[in-house]
């Protein structure tokens, strides 16, 4: 099901004429009333009249998070203070918070785009929707909210905490769609269990999960335990909230980004350079209908790709993958970049698991050197010698072959290396010291 | 007729091996065999032992990672050719060795060859079939 038809299934030209119109209208708009914005075109000798194309898209400045906190709080909105309905802020574990402003028209097209992904992802107004996103200055549980209303379906608006409760609510109200971080399904689920409950006993066919990095055999384990269909939103609050694009239902392969409402583009994260469709890279992004704050490529640090594939679900707005890390994640190896999560997802399609890993760079004479170490723990082990050389090669000659980059891989005992979520400290580079 | 034997991932470094039989001694363990099999980065030790239920968790708990195969063990006379019948008859079989292992029992008299099939069932019918003598686990464990 799509939620607005002629949006989300514009031909391609025509979708890439009103981008270039509104790119347009926004460049003319931040020059006039943005003076951060002004003082970059005038330094870098451009004015709102070269952009004519999509690709001139590339004379324009990148605007990075440390923007927004050198203008903290309002300085970079575009609208005189008055017309700002609405003020959301990412906490900055570093620094300075984040802070984002909208119109009664952001708000508005925030609340489309949010319905939209919410159809996107199989939902329709007869559902009951349980929205454990926190709702606050975070933009996540407010960005759903509205969404679920535009559309008419029926919101519970639990924000986060209060497992025990959440459980019995989502029972008692019989919803069938839940919206949470996707580390928080799982602890619901297990919630679920300790209360006594039987998962069979839910309603929920559903799952919206982000707001943080997972992985498809997350996905997996979150479908087989709820009984769901996991799907993956993306969003972040700098450029708008939840909503900036979603994966359908109907291919479960990517995330449609809406691109009527935003300008997508992949570059090298090091050197700034736009990389061809379908390369690996940060994803850029420059807001096209925001009008309190709007961004001109603002540098997401997200790594993903774009596939221009069409999608069998008749969207014609291209697919990013999955997140695949951080920018600041990226490693050069012999001129070559990797993602630490690049290697990881070669692990589990190699071995059908997630092995603990650890990569070790090196320097040998002017040469760089990757080490993988693999934990060998009982599931990959074997008592004999052929069977771990072979894991060992297998795991070589794929990272050889998908990422271009030589590694020698070592299987290695098990050892306490920080286990918490996601955080454990895998890479060791020793090439400058 | 199989006996199961336990393996032990290891990395080639210095003392990894003396911190196993160190666990397997402190828990009053005996090896009645041993085998590593290595590379120029790991290795696989490969052990006989009188309890594999408390050899493996003493070893999980010592941070080893620790795997549990069925071989089979093959009484033969401690002389010339005593192996090669053995091969001889495998061969003639059709059943691959994956690798094998050899200790003498304490008496002298005779060889004990620990085998690790390919397809352990069908290895162990030719071999009672050509009268071979095949050792159970308390029997081993015994010697
Ligand atoms: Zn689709």
């Amino acid at each position: 099901m799509l939620y607005d038809v002629p949006q989300e299934t514009l031909p391609r030209d025509e979708l890439e004429a009103l981008q270039l119109r509104r790119l347009r209208q926004l460049v003319d708009k931040v020059y006039y009333n943005v003076p951060f914005y002004r003082k970059k075109f005038d330094e870098r000798g451009v004015r709102p009249e070269h952009i004519r194309t999509l690709a001139d898209v590339q004379l324009l400045p990148f605007t990075e998070k440390q923007d927004l906190r050198n203008n903290y709080p309002f300085g970079l909105f575009a609208v005189p203070r008055d017309n700002v309905v609405r003020v959301h802020a990412s906490s900055g574990t570093t620094g300075k918070a984040t802070v984002v402003g909208y119109t009664a028209r952001d708000v508005a097209n925030w609340a489309d785009l949010m319905a939209r992904s919410f159809v996107c992802a199989g939902g329709s107004r007869r559902d009951i929707v349980h929205n454990a996103y926190g709702y606050g200055l975070f933009t996540g549980g407010l960005g759903m909210h509205y969404g679920v209303e535009r559309l008419g379906a029926t919101i519970i608006p639990i924000s986060g905490g209060g497992t025990r409760r959440q459980v019995m609510l989502l029972r008692d109200f019989g919803a069938t769609v839940l919206c949470s971080t996707p580390s928080y399904a799982l602890y619901l689920y297990e919630t679920i269990i300790e209360s006594g409950i039987d998962v069979t006993d839910l309603k929920l066919h559903t799952g919206i999960f982000g707001a943080e990095p997972w992985s498809e055999k997350m996905r997996a384990e979150i479908e087989s335990k709820l009984r769901i269909k996991a799907l993956d939103i993306y969003g972040l609050s700098e450029i708008m909230g939840p909503g900036v694009a979603m994966e359908c239902r109907e291919a479960q392969d990517g995330l449609h980004l809406w691109e009527d409402h935003f300008l997508m583009e992949i570059i090298d994260p090091k050197t700034g350079e736009v990389l061809p469709e379908g390369a690996t890279g940060e994803l850029v992004l420059t807001t096209l209908t925001k009008e309190a704050q709007p961004l001109l490529r603002y540098r997401t640090r997200d790594i993903t790709r774009i596939n221009a594939i069409p999608c069998k679900c008749g969207r014609t707005h291209r697919r990013i993958t999955r997140i695949q890390g951080r920018s600041d994640d990226m490693l050069i190896i012999r001129g070559v970049n990797v993602f630490p999560q690049q290697i990881e997802a070669i692990l589990l399609e190699t071995q059908g698991i997630t092995p603990h890993y650890e990569l070790i760079l090196r320097r040998e004479g002017s040469l760089d050197t990757l080490e993988v170490k693999v934990e060998v723990d009982e599931q990959l082990f074997s008592d004999e010698i052929k069977h771990l050389q072979r894991i060992e090669s297998t795991i070589q000659k794929n990272i050889k072959e998908f990422l271009g980059v030589t590694a020698k891989v070592t299987l290695s005992e098990p050892r306490s290396i920080q286990r918490s979520e996601g955080k454990a400290k895998r890479i060791i580079d020793l090439r400058h010291s | 007729m199989k006996v199961e034997q336990i393996s032990v991932f290891l990395e080639n470094r210095a003392g990894r091996l003396a911190e196993v039989t160190k666990i397997l001694a402190q828990g009053g363990i005996n090896i009645r065999a041993l085998s590593l099999a290595d590379t120029s980065d790991f290795g696989i030790l490969r052990l006989i032992v009188t309890e594999v239920e408390k050899a493996k968790d003493l070893l999980k708990a010592g941070g080893f990672t620790v795997g549990r195969t069925n071989v089979v063990a093959v009484e033969v006379a401690d002389r010339p050719g005593g192996l090669h019948s053995i091969l001889e008859i495998l061969g003639a079989g059709g059943v691959n060795v994956e690798y094998m292992y050899a200790f003498v029992t304490q008496s002298g008299q005779n060889a004990v060859l620990i085998f690790r099939f390919d397809r352990t069932d069908q290895a162990i019918e030719i071999l009672q079939a050509a009268g071979v003598r095949i050792l159970s686990g308390p029997e081993l464990y015994a010697l």
